[in-house]
Parts: structure tokens; sequence; C-alpha cells
């Protein structure tokens, strides 16, 4: 059973943090519909890297450049260009989807992809609290990026709560001409916060290749930015609420990949189909009841 | 005395409009100076370059001694400016700690919540805002929505508040409560600007008013010794205040009765309106006003029996009222008479229902007459609507509405929110009609309008008529009594 949480809580690490990314893009009025991209984009930048220079750190570093690269892109179009925000998100999804197996294949030699290998970032107990009964296993056992994302849920809270700029963040995606007459500057906010966004949500694509599977293939994220597009609205724009949702999310997950080692006469992709039934599931039965920042959408002038 | 705010020779041009041309204006410590002026005159641009939200072409702005030029709001604000939008600044998903800290220095970078709210309680008692710190925004009324506002301006040191259109959108009660919390800025010593188009309001709380009419100083003077005639005349070029007094005539046939009226927000409303007639409805806002008014139109349902014209209408169609004669002016201009989005001439056209095919040509010139007839002052009309003014957007529902001779007029809020020229022009456009035979029911929450344009005046109170006077025998004291509920 705790093994089990405990794996959820892996699965769930990648989607928390693009989640996180998200909630600062959604509450600044920027529909973060661009997470798939800024994801795919964080994990070939980490993949990459770390394998050219040998070093985790420095692909931890270029998923988040990666991320931020294409979350400029979207500020720009949507916050200056004042484009559709869904469409343009749709947009950046695809084209990163294509450019990193493009440049996989640059890479690599005879038009296949570069063979990366890398031995997955391991566990790291923290010592003495890994060894309490149950949340040891449970909260201290994790690879160091599970870690960072537990601990970036806890700063974003207080973030978006305890701090003049994340009350004007919020400000700004609720009503914009308030921030303006207050003295802010409300596109910056949502340019900044973008970019932002895509920095957390590529370091959740470098858990995908630095931490889960130790290399990149095409299109790796597989839907898990619209996922965490899914847990942020489920988790009504807040960290905490974002990470509960993933966590469930995780657990699906989780729950499918045991029934195959169980041997369960189930096709491994109805299995995998089981968190994205869960989310529309939830989605639905919230329908109307969720509460979208005022201003979501909504160009400036 | 030493002027608080100096501003002079400024100007300011939007292309070929020189919305500000010359215009100086000084506002000592204590003061409470009224800006009036029509929709149009230049306030608001004045305001705004004050305020740094927009740069003047030239003039100099001198505040507190020091000048200010190439100033933002921010900066505005940091010398000691506060501006209270007719739009509310507010974040209505948030509580008034949260809106009082946004953007404010002293909040701390990381927020001092609760050493604000206490601030904030303290501030509520001196000035009495009656303000609880922890009250979400969304849930206040637009009175009190007014007094985080200036709960903003007090703790940030403002030494100059700025109200655009401060009443616009209080309840009497509220506009009151206002007025009083202007009297205690100005004992404190700040100065106040005062921009209305409402004048017993000016009379009422300013020291001195400036009047600005196309962009220029059209006169200023001390409310001490003023009149509003004089004012009004300063502000139109015009006097209007004796304008709409209908000739007393003898009312004709019955057009509409009205027996019973009952649904939610209604209880039982009953009356006859005549031909040639204008039963103007006084009463304080949300005893039934929009829900009369929609129930006539077909809008909603309700029980009870409407008679137009001889003919039961009370389960017709909004389109079977209005082929029957029915005209209505709604009281939600943006929501319910107009098409923002889409052009004069298209919204000229929204009644037209006869054949299947639109003719653009000749709906543009018949809009082109209209825009003559009606006074709608745009560059065309393919002018979309969401670009006009409130008086000129009015100016076309008026139209469209009147110019099918309707006989029987339901106006709700006609003149709400419009300047005086304007709303002189709906008054007589109202008025005319009434003389060529219509009947016409008018509801308004400004009573002076109602007493001014009525040949008979009904209270609503409660969801029905507290009692209907006939314009000889209008009694003031009776009418407040029905309007506060006692009947």
């Amino acid at each position: 059973m705790m093994d089990f949480l405990a794996a959820a809580i892996r699965i769930a690490t990648p989607l928390l943090l693009a989640a996180l990314g998200g909630i600062l893009s959604e509450r600044a009025g920027v529909f973060a519909v661009g997470l798939e991209g800024m994801m795919l984009a964080g994990a070939f930048a980490a993949a990459v890297t770390a394998w050219a220079a040998d070093n985790f750190a420095a692909g931890i570093l270029a998923s988040i450049a990666g991320g931020a690269l294409v979350g400029v892109m979207v500020a720009i179009v949507t916050v200056r260009m004042r484009a559709d925000n869904m469409v343009t998100g749709l947009a950046v999804n695809i084209l990163v989807a294509g450019l990193t197996s493009f440049l996989a294949r640059s890479a690599g030699q005879g038009g296949r992809p570069a063979s990366i290998h890398l031995t997955p970032l391991a566990a790291w107990p923290i010592p003495g609290l890994s060894d309490l009964p149950i949340l040891g296993p449970l909260l201290f056992d994790h690879p160091p990026l599970t870690y960072l994302a537990i601990v970036a849920c806890v700063l974003m809270t207080l973030f978006l709560g305890r701090t003049q700029i994340g009350l004007t963040l919020r400000a700004t995606g609720e009503n914009p001409e308030a921030v303006f007459a207050s003295g802010g500057n409300p596109k910056l906010v949502r340019m900044l916060a973008v970019i932002a966004c895509g920095g957390i949500a590529g370091l959740g694509g470098a858990v995908l290749t630095l931490q889960q599977v130790g290399t990149f293939t095409d299109n790796m994220t597989g839907g898990r930015g619209y996922l965490a597009l899914a847990s942020l609205i489920v988790g009504r724009w807040t960290p905490v609420g974002a990470a509960a949702a993933c966590l469930v999310f995780g657990a699906a997950d989780a729950f499918g990949l045991r029934m195959q080692t169980f041997g369960l006469p189930a096709s491994s992709y109805v299995l995998q189909m089981a968190p994205y039934l869960i989310a529309l599931l939830v989605l639905a039965s919230l329908g109307r009841a969720t509460r979208l920042p005022a201003s979501i959408g909504r160009p400036l002038d | 005395m030493v002027p608080l705010l100096e501003m002079r020779g400024i100007v300011r041009t939007f292309g070929a409009v020189r919305a500000n041309d010359g215009i100086d204006l000084d506002v000592a410590a204590g003061r409470i100076v009224g800006l009036l002026g029509e929709n149009g005159s230049g306030k608001s641009t004045l305001m705004k370059l004050l305020f740094g939200m927009l740069p003047p072409d030239s003039g100099t702005i001198i505040f507190k001694g020091r000048e200010l030029s190439g100033h933002r709001p921010a900066e505005a604000m940091l010398a000691g400016l506060a501006m209270i939008h007719q739009h509310f600044m507010l974040i209505e998903a948030m509580s008034v700690v949260d809106n009082v800290m946004l953007g404010w220095p002293a909040a701390g970078k990381l927020l001092r919540r609760a050493a604000v709210a206490n601030q904030i309680r303290g501030a509520s008692a001196r000035f009495g805002l009656d303000l609880d710190p922890d009250a979400k925004v969304a849930n206040l009324p637009l009175g009190r929505r007014q007094r985080v506002e200036i709960l903003k301006a007090i703790l940030r040191g403002a030494d100059l508040l700025i109200l655009d259109e401060p009443t616009s959108n209080l309840a009497p009660a509220e506009v009151a409560g206002l007025l009083t919390i202007l009297r205690r800025l100005r004992e404190e010593g700040r100065g106040i600007v005062f921009i209305t188009h409402k004048l017993p309001e000016v009379l009422d709380v300013c020291d001195e008013v400036v009047v600005l009419r196309a962009g220029r100083v059209a006169g200023r003077a001390p409310v001490a010794g003023v009149s509003r005639a004089a004012l009004a005349e300063m502000m139109v070029g015009r006097d209007t205040t004796h304008a709409h007094s209908p000739d007393p005539r003898p009312p004709g046939a019955v057009r509409l009765a009205v027996r019973g009226l009952r649904g939610p927000g209604l209880a039982g409303v009953e009356f006859d309106l005549h031909a040639g007639e204008i039963l103007g409805v006084a009463g304080v806002d949300g005893n039934g006003q929009i829900e009369l008014a929609d129930t006539l139109a077909g809008l909603r349902r309700g029980e009870g029996s409407i008679v137009l014209n001889g003919q039961e209408i009370a389960r017709a169609s909004v389109a079977a009222r209005m082929q029957a004669g029915l005209a209505y002016l709604p009281a939600d201009r943006a929501q319910t008479s107009l098409v923002r989005a889409m052009t004069i001439a298209e919204n000229f056209g929204l009644r037209d229902h006869a054949g299947f095919l639109l003719h653009p040509a000749a709906r543009t010139a018949h809009a082109k007459e209209l825009m003559t007839a009606y006074d709608v002052r745009a560059p065309g009309p393919q002018t979309v609507a969401a670009r006009l003014s409130g008086g000129n957007a009015q100016k076309i529902v008026v139209g469209r509405e009147l110019d099918r001779a309707p006989s029987v007029v339901i106006a709700h809020q006609a003149a709400w929110g419009l300047d005086p020229g304007a709303t002189r022009f709906v008054l007589d456009r109202v008025v005319d009609l009434r003389n060529r035979g219509a009947a016409v029911l008018y509801i308004s929450s400004e009573l002076e309008e109602v007493l001014a344009i009525g040949d008979r005046v009904a209270v609503l109170s409660g969801g029905r008529f507290a009692g209907i006077l006939s314009r000889d025998k209008i009694d003031l004291g009776q009418i407040g009594l029905w309007m506060a509920g006692q009947a």
C-alpha cells in the first residue's frame, strides 16, 4: 500500500510541476493550454543537455530554459499580439512536438533520433526522516525533483497568498484595469507569469526524462500537459488543490500499472486511459461550480 | 490660500477634437470643487491628464508646489493624488484587505495582512465607512464598494481625491452617506474634485464649482450665491430646468389597463393609462421597477391582466405586443436594447421584421434620417454602437422605438446617466409623442424628472402603486411617505 502511494506521488510529480506553472499563468489571466508544449520542450532540453554535458544539474537548468523559451513565445503572441489563448496554446503544442522530434533526429545520425541513455535520478532518502514509519517511505524516500515539486507547491502557496507580487498577479487575472490604476503594469505581469509558467512546466518535463525514463522519445509527454491543466482546474487554481488532483491522477496511473503486473486481462492501452477518464468524470461533476479568474483570456489594450 | 493643485493652460487634442482647450483649475486644501459639464465637455480628459493616464499637449500641472509632468498613475499616487473611478477599480473576488494591499508599498513586499486590517478598522471608524476588512467585495453593495475606493485613497495618504461621477450608481441613502464622508475629508484638510452633472449635489456639498463646456471653462463660481438655473445655463449654454413640463390637456381614452399584476417583485399593480397622458412612476429602486417594465413589455411573465387598446396581451409574445402598438425603452441599455457590437444602422433596423432579405442601402439611408432626426452624433451609420457615448446610444434606442409612432410607450430610466442636453432631448421626444396622443408610462428613480414630466405621478413601493396623484394635486410630503413605504 505504501509502495503504491509512493508510486502515485512519483507519477504525480511532473503533473504537479506543470500544474503549478499553469496556476501562475491562469491566475495572471492567460489560459495555460501550452503546458504540453512547455513540458515537452523541457523534457527534450533536459535530456539532450544532461547527455551532452554529462551533468544532471545542467539538464535541469536547461529544462527550465527550454520551457521558458516556449513561455516567451506564448507570452509575446498572446499578451503583446493579443492572440486567442486557446489557439495559441494548441499551435505551440503541435509546434514543439514537431520541433523536438526534428531536433532529436538532427542530433542523431542517419535520420534516427540521437540515442540518449541516462541513468534515471535515484531516490535520495532523507537521513533520519526516511526511517519514520509510514511517513518515511511516503514522503522522505523520493528522487530529488519530487522533493523540489513538494517544496515548490508550498512556496507557490506562500507566494500567491502572502506577497505583494503574488497579490498583483492574482489581481491581474481578475481585473487588470485595477492593477493599472493602482500603479502596476498588468501586461508585464502577464508576460512574466507566462514565462515563469514555461520554466516550471519545463522542469516538469525534466522529471520525465531525467528521473523517470532516462531518455527522450517523440511526444513523450503524451497528454500530461493537458492532465496538468485539468488538475489545476479541479484544484480551483490553488497549489494545494492542484496537488491533490495530481495525486488522484497519479494514483489512477499507478493503479493501472499495478493491474498490468498482476496480469489483468485488459489492454495496457485501456488501463492507460484511466487517469484521463477520471479527469473527465471529475470535471463533469464539477460542472459550472468552478469559477475562472474573471479576466482570463481577455486581451489587454 | 496656497492652492494644493494648480493646472494652467491645459491643452489636449484627439485628432481634430480639442478635448481640453486651455483649461485652468485650482483646488485648495480643505475645499470641494465641483467639476460640472455635459458628456464630452472635457472633464474626464482633464482628470486623466492630471492623474497621468494621458500626457497633455501643453500646459503645466503643479501639485503641492511641485511640477508634475510626464508622470504615470503610480507617480501621481505617490505624490498624493487619488482617483476614484466611476467603474470601481476593485477585485470583486477578493476581500477588502486584499484590495487595499494591492499595489500599496506600505503593505510590504511580504504582505502584513493583520496590520493592514487593523488600519482599515481604524480608518473605517474614523470616517464612518463601516467596512469589514475580511468582507469579499463581490458581496458588498455598490455604495460600500465605493467606500473601499475612498478607504484606499485615505490610507495611501492622498491629499487630493478625484471622484468621477461618484453618485451615478448609488441609491439615494448611499449618496447621503457619501456626501457625509466627503465633508469629513474636507474637515481634515484634504482637497476634493467632484465630477458630476447633477446640479443638486454640487449645491449640496461643493464649495466652488467650475463648469466646462466644449473643452473650455464656461464659468466658475463659489457655490454660495449661485443658482441652479445659472449653473445649468453655464453647462449647456441654455436654461434646461423648466424645459419639459408638458401643457395640461384632458386625457383621452384608456390605452393600457393593468389589473392585479403579480409575479416575483410585483404585488398587484393596477392602473389605467390614457391617450395623451404621461404617467410618471417614482419610487426607490428595487421596488418592482424592472419587474413592472419587463412584464408589461413581455420580457417576463406575470399573473394578472394587461389590456392594450382593448386587447388582452398578458399572455402575448413580445412581437405581438410590439405589433399592437407597444414600445419599450428598457433601463439596461448595454444588454437589452442595443447590440453593442453592431453598427448604428443595424441597431436601427433591429425592429424591422418585414421581409426575409435585408436591404442594406435602404437601411443605411433610413438610419441617416433617424440619426439626423434624433440627433445621434457619430461619424456615420456604419459606426459600431459600442463606440458611442451613453447619450448617443440612448438616442438610437429612442429613435428606433418612438419613430414607429407607438400608441403606448413603457420608458424605464430613459434619461439615466445622460448629460442635461441629452436628457432634455429624450424627455422632449417623449413629451412630443404624448402631445400627438400616445400614452406613456415613465418609470424613473429620479423623482424630479418624474415630477417634471408626469401628468400624473404614481409611487411604486413594495411591488405595487402606493398611490397616484395628478399634476395639480402634487403633495411632496405624501409622495415622500409613499416612497418610504408608509402608505
